[in-house]
């Protein structure tokens, strides 16, 4: 069969809507090109077909028999969606890329899967991840690497790689992720679609492979913003069940640009070490926004340079209690199975929380994030937003970090402040690099200020005339 | 600025229940000294007049009724279906006391190692 496979909810529902093509139909392209790429591109860890084709089948009977109105009813009916391996999935194992959970399957569903499959979801499958979430560039997943989409020479990003390559494969319509420092912006970044981190606490944790509690949140991926929002509107708000949830009132103004915007440029994210070509896509970024009437300021954020500091304090300090809980008694496989990384950072965590260094490194490290924040809280008084890399440079090699933990840590400079703040941000493509690499950017806004970046993000994907691709 | 030691290496995976071979003590010791040296930065920073941040919500004492709800617990068989090591209903673990030769000597297992 050699259909066109649609490249967002909007095409994806229409075309169903109007018989251009079946659910099923959609279901069957899919799976062929999973079967087709996945071998040398690994972002998938499990597909799930039989689930994939029987709620293919009900969606394609409620469409037959209600029509239109049942696409009103469930704003997801008929997306094809994959999650990252951290989202337990009931009855479908849930890895979190550890050999530790390779045979383990949930009694029950996160919230987040819950209700984008209430939304009208179809479930492909679960994604490749870096173990634990614990890496910048897919290496670190027990089950192999992702690789590249737009050169297999290079990493996907990570801790998301499967949720960012699948999609720049067209392997899925759109897919999940989480974000401790970075694990969706980045991968999102280095693979050309668009990635949400929403503010701590909008979205629930619940039934997702906890990292550093204080720091992960909950976001998705997409190849339009339309599409991150209308996953964000269906994953957003308190379910009981996780008590750093709040129900804020969202505006529900669609898209609507407040008339007048200022955007902050942080001085300390455009020093040495950035690349020329990613810092070159962004100020030509404000060049066009700026001929629209968009107000641009240099702001200054002085101690994000410590940002990676702190991280790599208060992440293995939450890690190594997250991590205990594997004991290989109620479920899972003996501690023996954990990687590399993953023992790394028990170990971090455990030194920083002993008795004698908690003083110097952990609460000092929480005394440090209170100065971000206090600096980032003073930033938003005057202006709307904040654009920023994503990371130092575009896709790096694989195997060109994986000997030196603290050059793969510090890859996430720039992405550490809005976990460390609690603030959300979204990843935009831009274009590619002189070899052929995507290139993009970071906007970050307030806390709950989701709907303004998606504002600002459609904005500028319709001044550039942005359209979605897929690698081949 | 602390150094790491092998002996702090060793005394953290014991306190992390891991089981280190000899070129893994020797290549995190070197791997997490580069990390400490970096991260310890954060002694160049005054916080004396900082509070510790330990979350971004605002949010305190966020409380629900304790209630039992139909479908928030899980049944037996799904409690029980991630091992096989399972015994009348209960989940097997190892021992964690030593079999009592001297009522006077009950100690945990581990604690003399």
């Amino acid at each position: 069969m050699n259909m066109k496979l649609p490249l967002t909810i909007k095409e994806t529902q229409e075309g169903l809507l109007k018989k251009e093509f079946s659910a099923v139909e959609l279901v069957d392209a899919y799976l062929n090109r999973i079967k087709k790429f996945d071998k040398e591109i690994n972002a998938f860890l499990t597909v799930s077909e039989e689930i994939a084709y029987m709620q293919a089948k009900r969606i394609d009977e409620s469409i037959h028999r209600s029509g239109k109105k049942i696409f009103d009813e469930y704003s997801l009916f008929g997306v094809t969606v994959a999650h990252k391996d951290l989202f337990l999935t009931k009855g479908v194992r849930t890895t979190a890329g550890s050999k530790v959970l390779k045979d383990y399957v949930p009694q029950y569903s996160a919230t987040v899967v819950k209700r984008i499959e209430e939304a009208g979801a179809i479930m492909i499958g679960k994604l490749n991840c870096d173990a634990w979430a614990h890496g910048s560039s897919g290496e670190n997943s027990d089950f192999g690497s992702t690789k590249n989409p737009w050169n297999k020479e290079y990493t996907s990003g990570g801790s998301s790689s499967g949720s960012a390559a699948s999609l720049a494969l067209n392997f899925c319509l759109i897919t999940t992720g989480t974000d401790t420092c970075g694990s969706i912006r980045l991968p999102a970044n280095y693979c050309g679609v668009y990635g949400l981190k929403p503010t701590y606490g909008s979205v629930s944790r619940y039934g997702i492979v906890a990292m550093a509690s204080s720091l992960d949140s909950i976001g998705n991926f997409g190849r339009s913003v339309d599409d991150i929002k209308r996953v964000f509107d269906v994953t957003r708000g308190e379910d009981g069940r996780d008590a750093t949830v709040a129900n804020y009132q969202f505006p529900t103004t669609n898209f609507q640009l407040k008339p007048k915007i200022r955007i902050g440029i942080p001085r300390e994210f455009f020093v040495e070490g950035l690349d020329k070509e990613v810092e070159k896509t962004i100020m030509e970024s404000v060049d066009l926004l700026k001929k629209e009437g968009i107000e641009f300021k240099e702001v200054s954020l002085p101690s994000t340079k410590y940002g990676i500091s702190i991280y790599y304090i208060i992440q293995p300090a939450e890690v190594s209690s997250n991590l205990g809980r594997y004991d290989g008694i109620r479920y899972g496989a003996k501690r023996d199975n954990f990687g590399d990384e993953a023992k790394r950072r028990i170990m971090l965590g455990t030194y920083v929380l002993s008795a004698g260094y908690y003083d110097e490194f952990y609460l000092r490290a929480m005394k440090v994030r209170s100065k971000i924040i206090q600096e980032v809280n003073a930033v938003f008084e005057d202006v709307d937003a904040l654009i920023a890399p994503v990371a130092p440079t575009p896709p790096f090699k694989l195997g060109e970090k994986v000997n030196n933990p603290l050059e793969m840590y510090l890859t996430d400079i720039y992405a550490a402040t809005a976990n460390l703040s609690g603030i959300p941000s979204i990843a935009i493509p831009s274009g590619f690099s002189k070899k052929g690499l995507p290139l993009g950017f970071q906007l970050m806004g307030p806390r709950f200020s989701e709907y303004t970046l998606f504002a600002l993000g459609k904005f500028y994907h319709e001044l550039i005339d942005y359209k979605p691709r897929v690698a081949f | 600025m602390a150094k790491l030691t092998k002996k702090n290496v060793l005394h953290v995976a014991k306190l992390a229940n891991l089981t280190l071979t000899d070129e893994e003590v020797e290549k995190y010791l070197e791997q997490l000294s580069n990390i400490i040296s970096y991260i310890s930065q954060l002694d160049e920073v005054d916080v004396s007049e900082l509070e510790p941040t330990s979350q971004t919500t605002g949010l305190e004492n966020v409380l629900r009724i304790d209630e039992l709800k139909p479908g928030n617990s899980l049944d037996l068989k799904y409690a029980l279906s991630g091992t096989e090591n399972t015994h009348n209903d209960y989940f097997q673990v190892d021992a964690v006391l030593e079999e009592r030769s001297d009522p006077t000597t009950l100690k945990l297992r581990g604690a003399s190692k």
